[in-house]
């Protein structure tokens, strides 16, 4: 008996049948910039302590953070250590816990600090010799973008963005990318200077949410709703991201970007091509990406911007039994600003599939409540056997897919009401993906920096996929622009009058979620 | 809600599920599986536990069929339900059976089978020979057992091999997964190199050992040894030899383990010994057939008792 051969290609223990062999990150490192952050406390170190847990991640796993504090690494440690025991999913053991600790580092430094560079790139050479780590390293960059372009070239200075042999240096940015079109060219100009764009990893966190790829199941896995799937059975889409907060402590991140930027320009506009495209060929990232790029191509805005978007800023009211401020009362924000919290846009797909079938997009915050969702909503049958005033309460078919919160699939239909008469009315069939599942289920950011230190891209928006949301952003925003200060709504409800006004126009209406 | 119902019959009990759902929902929606538990009197609670954890991730229906102590002469049934917070993300129904009944699980348990949804059978402790021909087997599509919990763990793997058909699957070796996910790991790091022998060490009547080093012996197509120690906890020790070197993966205190490598730095990991609802968990994610499974226990388990005994002659 010949011993099997192993090569880097052609590993004989793995087998596309063994579906509960895990995928396992190599040796490798990550290093956090900005890890005083909310996001890395709340989100990031939690997630790469469940990694741990769930033994995804490599024997000699190494977190570095690089921050201005004055830390040594048990300062760091301890930092890890709180926000860890806070907010991970998965219950706390110490054993996991001792041998993540082992691998924490800290570097202290701004990033223009040519030194702390220095430091770091000592730090992560020390790792490769005492942990293993293999020479691999992912960078996070939780941090405004305004600093990417330095960041990135003290990396490249100080040779850290350059791999050796046989190992790989991966970069991961966090949205905004940009502003609009050109300023995310440039961004992406100055990084791919830098790193190659399969190193390159854009993190847009709906894309590594369960329900997210649940929707690919739902369309792809099952028989039944793909051939309802279009404009012969399909009326319109409406996809809603709203939030019942305000802008709180972001008011200067917030003014000038506002709703449209924040939130349509990728996670609306990623689910739109979830929604809308094609079939991949499989679900490769290349597949994948190929279909979500032809269906934001074909995204056609109206003609006249005026009639079918709409815009909002939220004013004082009472929310929920809570008096709230309005947008431009918030502290420390700009009483004159013109950027709106709630954005709406008609959006049509110009293929066989979709033609005259919109596409509504709307998104804000201090509206109802907080809610992401995808309706689908079919079309009227086309004939009612019934006497009319009998069907009058008979709303239009419509599938609902929420993203968050309460996971899952609403269907709704019409039925008969009890009684002698053939009177029917709307109910719901409800599919609760979040009841049973969620709890054990992973968060967004696991499988996302798994992803990246596997260095497996398909759930990562590409640059052309950024570039291509611009495109159809842009000439929305121009047009704002042009247009003074957006329409004010009380908080608390569901937006400007203008956004009802923007539906009533096709004859149609939002859902209230 | 605990709610008891002794001396009833299951047409009884499915219309009190029924009831329970109209009255307040107090049933989980979208379940995906209905898990059967064969289970003796004393394991009933160890059981629902494990159940009701893995319910969290695959909401299902668990029956526990035990056979009681009762009279031997009178057919008797007590069943017992338990939703809400007694229950995991589902219900428990256990049903507690006497007398010539003891003897007709299957027909105890069909009346409460979800439509529709796939059946899965458990025995945490002993199981029957042949599992597919078993009355309750095979009802389901996937059969369950555990042969660490057995009596004589190394020969019920066995017993099992030679009666394996497709749909089986034991515990043990759910328990070896992230073991399976370290090494897969180790050997694909440079230098790539055949690995010439494997020595697998732990836990006498462990059978996790048994059927890591089948797999090892199966894909790699090398020896493998199992070396028993005394007082061991599980596998302590897995070594793959090649060439210029060898891997060594050791887990001395059953927590962490220290992975080394000629000309590399020590790397250590957090792999604690798995719990029992942690493997029931991942039994449950899939119920096609494993074909790896198959074909570790039908060909490679022969490989490592063949081994063992040119060592021994």
């Amino acid at each position: 008996m010949r011993p099997a051969k192993i090569s880097a290609e052609h590993n004989p223990l793995r087998d596309p049948r063994d579906l509960r062999l895990p995928r396992i990150a190599g040796p490798s490192g990550l290093v956090i910039f900005g890890v005083t952050g909310d996001l890395s406390r709340k989100k990031l170190m939690p997630a790469v302590y469940d990694l741990a847990n769930r033994g995804l991640l490599p024997p000699g796993f190494a977190l570095t953070g690089f921050a201005r504090r004055d830390w040594e690494d048990q300062d760091f440690a301890k930092i890890v250590h709180d926000s860890v025991k806070e907010h991970a999913r998965t219950p706390f053991r110490e054993a996991t816990w001792e041998q993540l600790a082992e691998g924490i580092r800290f570097v202290q430094g701004s990033f223009d600090d040519d030194t702390a560079f220095e430091n770091l790139r000592q730090t992560v050479e020390k790792l490769d010799e005492e942990r293993g780590t293999g020479g691999n390293h992912a960078f996070y960059l939780s941090v405004p973008p305004g600093a990417f372009p330095v960041v990135v070239s003290q990396l490249q200075k100080h040779g850290l963005s350059t791999p050796q042999e046989g190992s790989w240096r991966r970069v991961v940015i966090e949205k905004p990318f940009g502003h609009d079109l050109e300023s995310a060219q440039e961004l992406d100009a100055v990084v791919s200077e830098v790193f190659d764009q399969e190193s390159v990893f854009r993190i847009d966190h709906y894309l590594g949410k369960e329900t997210v790829q649940n929707l690919l199941a739902l369309r792809f896995a099952n028989q039944m709703f793909e051939p309802l799937w279009n404009a012969h059975y399909v009326d319109h889409v409406q996809i809603t991201m709203a939030e019942d907060i305000g802008i709180g402590g972001r008011a200067g991140y917030y003014d000038g970007i506002g709703a449209a930027r924040d939130v349509i320009q990728n996670h609306l506009l990623q689910l739109l091509a979830l929604v809308a495209m094609e079939e991949p060929v499989n679900f490769d990232a290349q597949a994948l990406r190929a279909e979500k790029i032809k269906v934001l191509s074909s995204v056609r805005l109206p003609r006249d911007l005026g009639r079918h978007t709409a815009r909002g800023q939220y004013a004082s009211a009472w929310q929920g039994g809570e008096k709230v401020v309005g947008f431009l009362e918030e502290e420390g924000f700009n009483p004159d600003s013109t950027t709106e919290t709630f954005a709406a846009v008609r959006l049509d797909i110009d293929n066989r599939r979709w033609a005259g079938v919109p596409f509504y997009l709307r998104t804000g915050k201090r509206l109802g409540r907080r809610v992401t969702e995808v309706a689908v909503v079919f079309k009227k049958a086309p004939h009612l056997p019934f006497e009319s005033s009998l069907a009058s309460d008979l709303g239009n078919n419509a599938l609902v897919i929420r993203v968050q919160p309460d996971e899952g699939v609403t269907l709704r239909f019409g039925a008969k009401v009890p009684g002698t008469a053939m009177e029917v009315r709307d109910v719901t069939m409800d599919f609760g993906y979040g009841h049973s599942f969620t709890e054990s289920s992973p968060e967004a950011y696991e499988r996302l920096i798994l992803d990246v230190l596997l260095g497996d891209p398909p759930l990562f928006p590409t640059r052309e996929e950024v570039e291509l949301s611009w495109k159809i952003l842009d000439p929305v925003i121009d047009y704002w622009a042009g247009k003074g200060k957006p329409e004010q709504y009380p908080a608390g409800t569901w937006g400007p009058p203008s956004a009802d006004a923007m539906m009533a126009r096709d004859g149609r209406s939002w859902r209230r979620p | 809600m605990i709610i008891d119902m002794p001396k009833t019959t299951t047409t009884a009990v499915d219309k009190r599920l029924v009831d329970l759902r109209d009255e307040g929902g107090a049933v989980a929606l979208g379940r995906v599986l209905t898990l059967v538990v064969v289970a003796d009197e004393k394991d009933v609670e160890l059981a629902v536990e494990a159940a009701n954890d893995a319910s969290r991730e695959h909401p299902c229906r668990v029956l526990v069929v035990a056979a009681s102590d009762g009279p031997a002469d009178e057919a008797r049934l007590d069943a017992q339900i338990r939703v809400g917070s007694d229950a995991g993300a589902s219900e428990v129904v256990i049903l507690k059976t006497s007398g010539p009944l003891r003897e007709q699980p299957d027909a105890v348990v069909m009346p409460l089978l979800l439509p529709d949804a796939p059946i899965v059978v458990w025995w945490p402790r002993e199981a029957p020979e042949a599992p597919s021909k078993d009355p309750v087997g095979r009802m389901a599509q996937r059969r369950v057992t555990d042969s660490i919990m057995a009596g004589d763990p190394e020969g019920m793997i066995r017993t099992l091999a030679e009666n394996y058909a497709t749909g089986d699957t034991d515990l043990a070796w759910a328990r070896v997964t992230l073991w399976r996910g370290l090494i897969a790991a180790a050997v694909e790091q440079p230098p790539f190199e055949p690995v010439q022998s494997v020595t697998v060490e732990g836990e006498p009547g462990h059978t996790s050992l048994d059927l890591l080093a089948a797999w090892l012996s199966a894909r790699l197509r090398c020896p493998a040894r199992i070396v028993h120690h005394e007082g061991a906890t599980a596998i302590t020790r897995v070594t793959l030899e090649r060439r210029t070197g060898s891997i060594v993966l050791d887990r001395p205190d059953s927590r962490v383990v220290t992975i080394s490598e000629t000309g590399k730095p020590d790397r250590r990991i957090a792999l604690p010994v798995r719990k029992l609802n942690e493997a029931l968990i991942e039994e449950l994610r899939r119920l096609d057939p494993d074909e790896i499974y198959e074909e570790v226990l039908t060909k490679g388990l022969p490989l490592v008792d063949a081994e063992a005994q040119k060592v021994t002659a």
